[in-house]
């Protein structure tokens, strides 16, 4: 590498992430591109109580929507609590694999959400369209625990977004979005949404594939006549129990850490690293279609 | 406009979407109400047929247009129509509606498009009104009400310096009052119906006065939908463009809405 990495500055925070869920999830999906386990609790869950901190800071920053992601969001008991704050503030998305929702939940979260002028958004983490494709990446019978849960969310009157990390080739695409798409409506979802994403070559999806090459790094000349605001760290941050990291994806790099409050983490961030290269190529890999952040054309 | 004016009184268009039908009714309508201006907040073509129909009425009319992203990238010849659709079936009927409208809009029309300004601004007395086509920092951002809190909006407005900010780009009116007696307004389109079930389509009135400050009404608009369905199938459009206007039901362009504005709608 020759050229230095350039550097995106923060145009405006948009979007405001909450690694509410910490590393921890019950499912070990060998993509994970932080190694969420059961067992890693590097990261911890966000309170309740932190969660209000931050959207009373984001308040005068002008923050226009709040996304929660972990680990697995549901495993945090104060997740439907946050969910419902959150609703008085500004629209939410949780990023869940659907397999720990309870009735009872989502009764209250229809409730809020009713109430609410804002959206609830459900991401829900599918990675094929059926067992035999989901579960050797998101382990033994999650298919069917997640497609449980998606019976639910549309039971409560929510109408989800299926979230799948691409792992077929680009000339299954259609094949593959059409089996999801025929799978979901004979499950009884009538009109599904689903949004493809690629894969992060880091944590667990490091060892699955082969991880990022050195020249897949992003140059200055590479940003000229491109449209940063495709990339998540011109207008994200994530808060961690750490403190606030210029993204979701690389939170586990020391580098990311940007400060203790939105105010301070709002500095220019240099794309270094492998990721970024894979956030440049796809672009809006992390908001919902709703934003209009497109990776064509503007 | 000068902060002389007492009163005044203001049609306000959002996306035509060569609704050239909607757009004769509309200044019939604002015709019998009597306003000072007309103004037009872009995105002349789209959807519908006969895309050069819509451009004598605006000039008959002397309708101040901005330019959409559609007007961009027709005036300019630009491959797309900057839509910022990310789903391939949004962007597969965007694609081919973008391709009629752009053979048949003339190159008088697109020189028209071309030279339109991308945001207006008038004082009424010592309110500060913005005009624009998504948001006020960019001519494609969507701003759905469900989707954008109002501390955003006041970001929006204390950083381009406007007390009313009127917008369309999303196709669904919307109104919300902000701090300091300022507001956000999305004045709807008259390009199709709002995915309500309803073939009606909206425009909104603004009027104020030195005494009693700024009142905003969306207004319904019905007109001759079954025409423009026929002709949307005359021109080889596709189906569900017409099915859109026969039945007040989106049937593209969906995977854009929040799930809020998604679940109003049938499809």
């Amino acid at each position: 590498m020759t050229s230095p990495a350039p550097s995106v500055p923060l145009s405006h925070l948009d979007d405001l992430w909450f690694q509410v869920g910490g590393t921890l999830c019950n499912l070990t999906c060998n993509h994970c591109f932080i190694s969420c386990s059961p067992k890693n609790d590097s990261f911890g869950f966000l309170s309740l109580d932190d969660v209000k901190k931050r959207l009373l800071e984001s308040v005068a920053l002008g923050v226009r929507e709040y996304y929660f992601t972990g680990g697995e969001p549901f495993l945090n008991r104060e997740m439907v609590a946050i969910l419902v704050e959150t609703l008085k503030f500004g629209p939410a998305t949780v990023l869940t694999n659907a397999t720990v929702l309870k009735d009872e939940w989502l009764a209250d979260l229809q409730a809020a959400y009713s109430k609410s002028r804002y959206s609830l958004e459900f991401r829900v983490s599918i990675d094929g369209f059926s067992p035999q494709t989901n579960d050797p990446i998101r382990g033994e019978g999650t298919f069917a625990r997640a497609m449980g849960g998606v019976q639910k969310l549309v039971q409560h009157g929510f109408l989800p977004i299926i979230t799948a990390a691409r792992t077929w080739s680009d000339e299954r695409e259609l094949e593959v979005v059409q089996k999801f798409v025929a799978m979901l409506r004979e499950a009884g979802y009538a009109r599904p949404r689903l949004k493809i994403l690629p894969t992060l070559q880091l944590g667990a999806e490091e060892q699955r594939s082969c991880g990022y090459h050195e020249l897949d790094r992003v140059t200055p000349d590479m940003l000229a006549d491109y449209d940063a605001s495709l990339l998540v760290c011109e207008h994200s941050r994530i808060v961690t129990d750490r403190g606030v990291h210029v993204c979701p994806i690389l939170i586990e790099s020391a580098d990311s850490l940007l400060g203790q409050s939105l105010a301070e983490s709002g500095v220019s961030f240099p794309l270094s690293h492998g990721a970024c290269f894979t956030c440049y190529q796809y672009g809006a890999i992390c908001s919902n279609a709703s934003s209009g952040r497109s990776r064509a054309k503007a | 406009m000068t902060a002389t004016v007492l009163k005044t009184r203001i049609a306000l268009l959002g996306g035509i979407y060569s609704n050239y039908l909607a757009l004769g009714e509309a200044l019939l309508d604002i015709k019998q109400l009597g306003v000072d201006a007309i103004y037009c907040l872009g995105d002349m073509g789209a959807f519908g047929p006969y895309p050069n129909r819509t451009f004598p009425l605006l000039r008959e009319n002397n309708v101040l247009c901005l330019q959409g992203n559609y007007d961009d990238s027709i005036g300019n010849q630009l491959d797309d129509c900057q839509c910022g659709y990310t789903d391939p079936r949004d962007n597969h009927f965007a694609q081919i509606s973008y391709d009629y409208t752009l053979a048949n809009t003339s190159a008088e029309n697109r020189r028209f498009l071309r030279g339109l300004p991308t945001e207006i601004r008038f004082e009424l007395g010592a309110l500060r009104v913005l005009l624009c086509h998504g948001s006020p920092r960019k001519t494609n951002e969507f701003l759905w009400e469900s989707a954008t809190s109002s501390h955003f909006l006041e970001y929006l407005a204390d950083e381009h310096s406007s007390d009313a900010t009127f917008a369309t780009h999303t196709g669904v009116k919307w109104r919300r009052e902000l701090s300091g007696g300022r507001q956000f307004v999305n004045v709807g389109v008259l390009g199709r119906p709002e995915n309500d079930g309803r073939q009606c389509v909206w425009y909104t009135l603004l009027e104020w006065s030195a005494a009693a400050g700024l009142a905003i009404t969306f207004r319904p608009l019905d007109y001759d939908f079954r025409r423009l369905a026929q002709e949307i199938r005359q021109e080889g459009l596709p189906e569900e463009f017409a099915q859109t206007v026969e039945t007040g039901w989106w049937t593209t362009c969906l995977e854009i809405l929040p799930g809020k504005e998604r679940s109003q709608g049938k499809h």
